[in-house]
């Protein structure tokens, strides 16, 4: 993004994105791709209330609803929440804790092309033959059932792209491990680091079960096994509960990088320290703990047993109380602050009440009687909108404009932020809280319309005219990221002025070694006490200045996943007469992914130096490198 | 890290997987891989369980007629020796002892054809009897636990085979010490599921 860059050639540019192991511009594919899938997801979401705004509607067919909606969850939990959460871990937790890049660059790299991939083969059903339609839980029974090739690029395109998260996590959790500079003990480090790790943790040991259950999905479909054939001994609850022990560890690793950036924002816009930090990392851990121990209650009414069902909705219960601390510990942190009612800070206020209400449904459903009543209605709609939206995506918002300056080096227009946030605002609650009342009224869930009788017009009327209000505001923040970037203002190290963690000590967008000399870590807020005490340069250093060991990039993570979905082809048509290549394709494409695995196994990477007299020119001119030899 | 520096048995640290920033971080990241293999390994194992003798009503197989334990046996004690083989390629290694390690690697990739050759034969055997891949619940959970462990063990060969070729020239460095200790550690991981293999699947199948 500096002037060097600009002057670089498209293909050049395009090159270097493709062989690039630095997590910063890794962070900004999973932005851009990311943001991709949630507009298409956001797309779907239009045409689903389209198709609810009245009763008796026929703007889509009963089909097509199916697809629709099964391919909004689907891209939303999966292609859209997900890699922009990764996107913000990937662009500042290795800044927060003073390190160069993460643990595995080449890694790095590999996760982000293979979720790509993946997310490309799904939605290449659109066009190849239907979508996915037994909704994103996918159950077996409707899965089975299901004809066309729908399910399988469902099944197929999410083993691709987990393998990537999967990767991902570990990365992660290598990288907090392992490469903290001198003096940031586990608990001096910033809570988005923390809950970055926590998640990273419910990625490593929730997609196995996931995958598992996508195998066998696969099988099933695909290569004539039984896993779910009832007739041939199968049971399709086997699916139900691998899907839900990922199921529900993974609204955890959505919540818990939102639930980090708020609490960054919380600090930085009251010019306090985080009340009751330990609490804090101890409330994420616990939440990170219990996720793991509550996944039936999403299967309340299969018929497990009443001492499964309240085993299972006390569980539920008591994970309330973890979230309640944390709620408190934000508002204790905000009293008495010296509050600067920046854009991000709007969006985490408003975050509080929205995300307690969906907290309160969350017990609500948990009461396994209630929710016999409640369960596959639109209370359930309404409940995972107000803590995936009201929690998820807020914080997504109000992360793009935190941290906007840090990956991109200008800000966002506050003006315009505004302008989106009320929209969106007013639009999410206006959208779902009605919805609620649908469920009580005994509206279900994933039924293409209603009858004028049934009494729902008015709230579903209403519902959708919330929707536009949303994409309005996405609207206005998309003309905000283009005016933004034509204006091309730059900021410097710490636009906010009150950073208080090591990324705003180090320029925006930061050099590609991130820091000439590692820090060295004094306490919790380590750049703001460096600030307190009046040091001008906001670090001291572990090291002197030298010559810094750094990754090449490589081509071979994206030739890797090329590979896979290639062979994600040959697996979907193996089984059909008419196309007898299917096997050949399959070969091919894992050929190109284990041959290209062989190569980065054999040949020797060892990186490269960044020579201390490259550095002291660097520092001349402001630091801003573009990363190249 | 200096990919040519020269080292001999006294200058060669006592921990040459973790004495470098990359071997640390590989090592840590691969204890990782395994919890998150454990969990694979543990939904194939419940799902196993789930659907054991469960298949079209009136299917004559069951787990207590259908296997048996000598073979399954003589190659549980297979991939035991080669783990321990596996043990003394890395004692060679920590000694730095180039050749010795690759002469126990050998032996311990030919125990691990071995093991796979037993595997195939006992595949192909209850294939004859009909109980193939799409038979039954029964035999799809049988074949995918089982045979998800054949293709670790596979893998775990292959990696093998190719560090030791890759290698064989340029003796033992700082940057391929980690690779040949976290090949030997995906062994061990495979042979202690094959553990639960044998005792889940083949005793308690066997006990009925
Ligand atoms: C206080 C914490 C929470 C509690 C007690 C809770 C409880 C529940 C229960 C019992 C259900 C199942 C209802 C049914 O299907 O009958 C459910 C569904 C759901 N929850 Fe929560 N929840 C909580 C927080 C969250 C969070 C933080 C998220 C996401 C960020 C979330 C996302 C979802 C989703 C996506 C579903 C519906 C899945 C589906 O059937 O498609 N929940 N919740
Ligand atoms: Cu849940």
């Amino acid at each position: 993004m500096s002037s060097l860059a600009q002057k670089k050639g498209f293909g050049a540019v395009l090159w270097d994105y493709l062989t690039t192991v630095d997590h910063k511009k890794i962070a900004i594919l999973y932005l851009i791709s990311g943001g991709f899938f949630f507009l298409v997801g956001g797309l779907e979401a239009m045409l689903i209330r389209i198709q609810l705004m009245k009763a008796g509607n026929d703007f889509l067919s009963a089909g097509l609803y199916n697809e629709i909606i099964t391919m909004h969850g689907t891209t939303m939990i999966f292609l859209a929440a997900m890699p922009l959460l990764l996107a913000f871990m990937n662009a500042i937790m290795p800044l927060q804790i003073g390190a160069r890049d993460v643990a595995f660059p080449f890694l790095n790299s590999l996760g982000f092309w293979l979720f790509f991939f993946g997310g490309i083969f799904l939605n290449l059903s659109w066009f190849m033959g239907g979508a996915p339609d037994a909704g994103w839980t996918n159950y077996a029974s409707l899965a089975l059932a299901s004809e066309g090739h729908g399910i399988d690029f469902y099944a197929l395109g999410l083993t691709i792209s987990g393998f990537g998260t999967l990767i991902a996590g570990i990365n992660f959790l290598v990288t907090i491990i392992n490469m903290r500079a001198p003096g940031m003990t586990y608990m001096r480090m910033p809570l988005f680091t923390w809950t970055t790790f926590v998640a990273s943790a419910l990625i490593l040991l929730a997609f196995p079960p996931l995958t598992i259950g996508l195998f066998f999905m696969i099988f099933d479909r695909l290569f004539d096994s039984n896993f779910f054939v009832v007739e041939m001994g199968g049971n399709t609850i086997i699916w139900e509960h691998l899907f839900w022990i990922f199921g529900h560890p993974e609204v955890y690793i959505l919540i818990l990088p939102a639930f980090g950036i708020f609490s960054e924002i919380f600090a930085i816009f009251s010019r306090k320290r985080l009340f009751g930090y330990t609490a804090l990392v101890f409330a994420t851990i616990l939440i990170g703990f219990y996720g793991f121990m509550v996944w039936a209650h999403h299967m309340f009414t299969v018929g497990l047993g009443p001492t499964a069902n309240a085993v299972f909705a006390l569980a539920t219960m008591i994970i309330a109380v973890p979230t309640g601390i944390k709620i408190f510990n934000w508002l204790l942190t905000i009293w008495g602050g010296s509050i600067q009612f920046s854009v991000a800070m709007v969006y985490a206020i408003a975050f509080i009440p929205s995300f307690v209400a969906g907290g309160v449904t969350g017990v609500m459903q948990a009461i396994a009687p209630l929710d016999y009543q409640l369960h596959d209605s639109y209370f359930i709609v309404a409940h995972f909108h107000y803590v995936i939206v009201g929690g998820v995506v807020l914080g997504l918002l109000a992360g793009t404009h935190l941290y906007w300056p840090k990956m991109f080096g200008t800000m966002l227009s506050e003006k315009l932020g505004m302008v989106t946030f009320w929209f969106f605002f007013i639009g999410f609650h206006l959208t779902f809280f009605i919805q609620h009342f649908l469920g009580l009224f005994g509206m279900p869930r994933r039924v293409y319309t209603f009858n004028a009788d049934q009494g729902w017009d008015l709230y579903n009327l209403i519902s959708s005219v919330g929707a536009l209000f949303m994409a309005i505001g996405i609207i206005v923040l998309l003309v905000n990221v283009v005016l933004t970037t034509v204006k091309n203002v730059r900021v410097g190290n710490d636009p906010w002025g009150d950073g208080r963690t090591l990324e705003w000590a180090i320029p925006s967008p930061p050099p590609f070694y991130n820091f000439a000399q590692t820090p060295l870590v004094r306490g919790l807020d380590t750049y703001w006490i460096e600030k307190m005490e009046g040091n001008k340069e906001g670090m001291i250093y572990a090291e002197p200045l030298g010559d810094i060991h750094m990754p090449n990039g490589s081509i071979i993570p994206f030739v890797m996943s090329f590979g896979m979905f290639v062979a994600a082809f040959g697996a979907l048509y193996f089984m059909d007469d008419t196309k007898p290549w299917a096997l050949a394709v399959l070969v091919i494409g894992l050929g190109i992914t284990f041959g290209s695995m062989l190569v980065r196994s054999l040949k020797d990477d060892l990186g490269f130096y960044i020579t201390k007299e490259e550095l002291i020119e660097d520092a001349k001119r402001g630091g801003n490198t573009d990363g190249h030899k | 890290m200096d990919i040519n520096k020269r080292y001999t048995a006294q200058s060669w640290p006592d921990h040459p997987e973790t004495a470098t920033l990359e071997g640390k971080n590989k090592f840590v990241g691969f204890w990782l891989l395994l919890a998150a293999e454990t969990v694979t390994f543990a939904s194939l194992f419940a799902t196993y369980l789930a659907l054991k003798d469960k298949g079209p009503s009136g299917m004559e197989f069951t787990a207590a007629g259908l296997f048996e334990l000598p073979l399954v046996f003589a190659m549980t004690m297979i991939l035991l020796t080669s783990s321990l083989t596996s043990v003394y390629a890395m004692y060679h290694m920590k000694n730095h002892n180039f050749k010795a390690m690759q002469a126990w690697l050998g032996i311990t990739v030919l125990l691990g054809l071995t093991f796979l050759g037993l595997e195939i034969y006992e595949f192909n055997h209850y294939v004859h009897l009909g109980f193939g891949f799409t038979h039954s619940a029964f035999s799809s959970a049988f074949y995918v636990l089982v045979g998800t462990h054949g293709a670790h063990v596979l893998f775990g060969l292959s990696w093998f085979i190719a560090l030791m070729i890759r290698n064989s020239k340029r003796g033992l460095n700082m940057y391929n010490a980690p690779k040949f200790y976290l090949a030997a550690l995906y062994w061990h991981f495979i042979d202690v599921v094959w553990v639960f293999i044998f005792t889940v699947v083949y005793l308690m199948g066997v006990i009925g």
